[in-house]
């Protein structure tokens, strides 16, 4: 096996030194009741070809191919990759690194990541970024527990229905085994979290909103920010289509505390969902609160400037149970491409891109009302939008599909009253001609 | 000896990227608008973040630089103790890259997806016929999700027993994620002190084992790199007070092919993929982290779960018992394709081989230097090996020293003040794919070292000094912390 490069010969001499008289030999203090009998069950190993030709054999059962235009988001999202991201982010210096624990030789990893925080902190208008959490689900779970964290006379949390249903699902996984209570609260009939009942529910630790929501609806962050401020409440506001920022105003700018989401948006691939990017930000005050590793920058001694790990007291392999969580990883490399993505699309360039997303979901949003589908919510929107469509859909979907159209998400399973509506994605991907072929078949 | 392998290059000065660049450069194509150009209502909309302008080339350069910086497994031996940092085959990554697979979007319909539940299926399969358990989920992002997993699905085996308890056991051998995982489930960690011998004790355990204690939390083979000969009878304890045994699997790597940990009495159990099963750590992430349970169990894994109808795979979403979601999606599902692939490169033999080379080569490297460094606990090891700077005291010389020394010959320094059973570890694993001949340079580095700290100790105080970065001053960095630039 080409990964093992051990010849039998250097076996016996290592063997001789370490005074075992065989491989089985080294493993005699473990019991006999413990050890596996027989050969674990596998298929035969295969050579790289065999490999090879064995994963074309699945992909081939994938229906959906890269020839299909996509236009479903719900949180993941096709985008552009440049091919230079995925050539920096296989560089194994990177790739093949660990957790720069030896800061020395990891100056890369450290100095990337830093420049990570400051892009996301900026992007979000925040002042400080943690080096990323696992995913959107497990940002926002960790948000609402930092908001307990510093509102802890508090017991309850709130939580928009706009926000991504998988990510709410997170949220009451982490909560199930604690005291604390989860409240959702309700979407108006402007697509928006209807916030007019907050005060009902007693004294909240934080509350979380999503905007753009899952239904692609941009919230009003402002008026929200102010609303759930004179509660009280820790402010947290979550998001899937960090793009967005691009174009419309960042959490910061709205009053947000903690802000926090998913960044696959941002140079990664769909790959069925992850690896993502858990993003995670919040103003000053709050650092020392905030889950995740933290690269800072210091000097060497020799008065250069360096970055270290920094911070590590909040975290559980200093703190043990005491730890602002339990969280050991980052997303790292992930992170990276993340940075590298942004660093490619610079301000001008993120401007333009989040622009054009936005005017496609609008041409699409025109076409097909002229089309005779209703656009169920009025409000903005940036990429993604909700659709009622005058007749059954489900035909004119399978068509579409036998077409290379993928056309749109049934949101019925997580919001049972919208149960006749599609939530449709257009990012830059998606030609103009792609969205008339949609509105074609609507017309017909 | 042979020449080590460090050595200085012509390495590059980088600034930070917005020292770089110029308004109006773009580092990437974007499509020209084939729509009308539309904008948010004015209340809305924002300017845009402040982030620096650079052509395509610009960013190349730096991140190339960068990584210059930077020292991979690829680029040489990271004996990094419980970190496992074994070779990145570079198939795996390719097969995660395949198009229809890194193109797969997560929230279409299984009959559209049938190639990548497939993948999540079979590896469910291999997992569990791995480790000896009855089934498994993918969905934990890492190791330590993968444990607040485990400990949900305690607290949620006790619910449905009509009981809610509030401690649970940690060896002081166990990582510190353990009690951090524990305690996000209301369970106050009860420390276990570990015996003269570096493992868990029967009567220690059968001392404080309760009704009011939720189980164990072990890890074996131990942070000690030691195989917890008494696990078994541990388990018999825990399970007749009622509780249930976790497995850290952290150490797999060790033991494949070799146990069945649901012989050992294990209940529960997570593995960390990027350990074992060869998948990069990306400087930091994204692991992977499944948790495998015995078939008492099953029922509160998360949801959704793979299953197969005939030749059809499917998401059951339909289980009530089920403790949810730990992932918006089905996990690091990149990483998990890296795993499936090497487990198919090595099938059964190879990785039963691989835990045994890499046991030898700990148990070779722990003969050879047991002269020179203190070995406080002189016991076949597993995967590792932990030594301490006790020797060296005399000496004025630090396991900190000894490890930037290291820098210095071109190798990453081992783990170094864990686990904190021992005072100034040195924790050496050196993985299966590592060459005797490779080995035998580092042990002969290593003693070099331990030769400059009686004849020349400033060398060790000042290093490393072939480095891009001399020693950095954390205290600084965290006395003021500048986080953003």
């Amino acid at each position: 096996m080409r990964y093992l490069p051990h010849t039998e010969e250097e076996i016996a001499e290592m063997l001789a030194t370490v005074g075992s008289d065989s491989l089985e030999g080294l493993f005699d203090t473990i019991p006999a009741d413990c050890r596996m009998t027989g050969e674990i069950e596998l298929p035969p190993a295969m050579t790289e070809w065999q490999l090879d030709d064995h994963m074309a054999g699945i992909s081939a059962q994938m229906k959906v191919t890269t020839c299909h235009k996509v236009m479903v988001g719900a949180g993941i999202y096709h985008h552009f990759v440049p091919e230079s991201i995925r050539t920096l982010a296989s560089r194994s210096e990177f790739l093949t690194a660990y957790t720069p624990y030896q800061p020395e030789m990891a100056q890369g990893t450290l100095q990337g990541i830093f420049e990570y925080q400051t892009l996301t902190a900026r992007l979000l208008g925040m002042d400080v970024a943690n080096a990323s959490i696992y995913d959107g689900g497990a940002a926002l779970a960790e948000a609402l527990l930092m908001g307990l964290r510093i509102n802890k006379k508090r017991k309850k949390i709130g939580v928009s229905k706009g926000i991504h249903p998988h990510h709410r699902q997170v949220v009451r996984t982490y909560l199930q085994a604690t005291e604390f209570e989860i409240v959702e609260l309700p979407i108006g009939a402007d697509g928006r979290t209807d916030l007019g009942e907050l005060a009902d529910h007693g004294e909240l630790a934080a509350v979380a909103i999503q905007s753009p929501n899952f239904l692609g609806v941009i919230e009003d962050l402002t008026q929200a920010g102010v609303a759930i401020h004179e509660t009280g409440a820790i402010f947290i506001t979550s998001f899937t289509e960090p793009l967005a920022y691009g174009l419309v105003k960042n959490p910061g700018e709205c009053g947000a505390d903690i802000v926090c989401g998913e960044g696959q948006s941002l140079g990664l691939s769909r790959s069925f969902g992850g690896p993502g990017l858990g993003m995670f930000a919040c103003k000053d005050a709050f650092t020392r609160n905030m889950p995740g590793r933290l690269v800072g920058e210091t000097v060497d001694r020799d008065g250069r400037r360096g970055f270290v790990l920094t911070l590590s007291t909040r975290e559980q392999h200093i703190r043990r149970e005491k730890a602002t969580s339990n969280i050991c990883s980052n997303q790292g490399i992930c992170a990276m491409m993340a940075g590298m993505y942004m660093a490619s699309l610079g301000g001008t360039g993120l401007r333009e891109l989040a622009q054009l997303n936005f005017s496609k979901a609008e041409y699409m949003k025109a076409e097909l009302k002229k089309a005779g589908a209703e656009i169920v919510f009025d409000s903005p929107t940036f990429n993604e939008f909700l659709v009622r469509f005058p007749k059954d859909f489900e035909t004119t979907r399978k068509k579409l599909f036998d077409e290379g159209i993928v056309a749109g998400l049934k949101v019925g399973k997580y919001y049972p009253q919208l149960k006749d509506c599609y939530l449709f994605c257009t990012t830059e991907t998606v030609t103009k001609a792609d969205i008339d072929k949609v509105v074609q078949e609507v017309s017909r | 000896m042979k020449t080590a392998p460090g050595a200085s290059g012509l390495i590059m000065n980088e600034p930070l990227l917005w020292e770089k660049g110029k308004k109006g450069r773009k580092g990437m194509s974007i499509p020209a608008a084939d729509v009308p150009l539309a904008t948010p209502e004015a209340a809305l909309a924002g300017a845009g973040p402040d982030f620096p302008d650079l052509s395509e080339i610009d960013v190349i350069r730096h991140y190339t630089r960068l990584s210059q910086w930077n020292f991979g497994v690829d680029t040489g031996l990271y004996p990094l103790g419980s970190c496992t940092m074994k070779y990145n085959p570079k198939t795996n990554e390719k097969q995660a890259a395949t198009p229809a697979i890194a193109a797969a979007h997560p929230m279409l319909d299984d009959e559209y997806v049938q190639g990548t539940l497939r993948i999540m299926y079979e590896l469910q399969q291999y997992l569990i016929n791995i480790t000896g358990m009855a089934a498994a989920t993918l969905q934990p992002s890492a190791g330590a999700q993968g444990e607040l997993t485990g400990m949900l699905i305690f607290d949620a085996y006790h619910k449905s027993k009509g009981s809610k308890r509030n401690k649970i056991l940690i060896p002081d051998t166990a990582h510190g994620t353990n009690p951090a995982s524990a305690a996000l489930c209301g369970y106050k960690p009860v420390p276990v002190a570990s015996n003269a011998e570096g493992m868990l004790d029967v009567e220690t355990v059968k001392a404080l084992m309760d009704e009011e204690t939720a189980g164990i939390m072990v890890t074996n083979p131990n942070t000690l790199g030691l195989f917890e000969e008494n696990i078994r009878a541990v388990a018999e304890i825990v399970h007749a007070k009622g509780g249930l045994v976790y497995g850290d699997g952290a150490n797999m790597n060790a033991i494949m092919g070799i146990v069945d940990l649901s012989k050992c009495g294990v209940d529960v159990m997570h593995l960390n993929l990027h350990k074992t099963f060869s998948t990069p750590h990306g400087g930091g992430g994204p692991g992977a982290g499944p948790v495998c349970v015995v078939e008492k169990l099953a029922r509160f894994l998360p949801i959704p779960h793979v299953k197969k109808d005939g030749d059809t795979y499917r998401l059951d979403w339909d289980n009530p018992d089920s403790i949810g979601r730990v992932h918006g999606y089905h996990g690091n599902y990149g990483v998990l394709v890296k795993a499936y692939s090497y487990i198919l490169s090595m099938g059964a033999a190879n990785l039963k081989k691989a835990s045994q080379l890499a046991v030898l080569n700990a148990n070779y490297i722990k003969e050879r230097l047991k002269g020179a460094l203190h070995l406080p606990y002189d016991r076949p090891c597993m995967h590792e090996c932990v030594f301490s700077d006790e020797k060296q005291h005399e000496l004025k010389v630090a396991t900190l020293d000894i490890a930037k020394r290291l820098i210095d010959y071109g190798y990453h320094p081992p783990t170094v003040y864990f686990p904190l059973v021992v005072h100034g570890a040195i924790m050496i694993e050196p993985t299966e794919t590592e060459c005797k001949e490779d080995i035998d340079q580092f042990i002969d580095t290593i003693l070099l070292i331990l030769q400059e700290a009686k004849e020349n100790p400033q060398l060790l105080y000042d290093a490393p000094v072939m480095a891009k970065r001399k020693r950095l001053d954390e205290t600084l960095a965290a006395r003021k912390p500048c986080l953003c630039g």
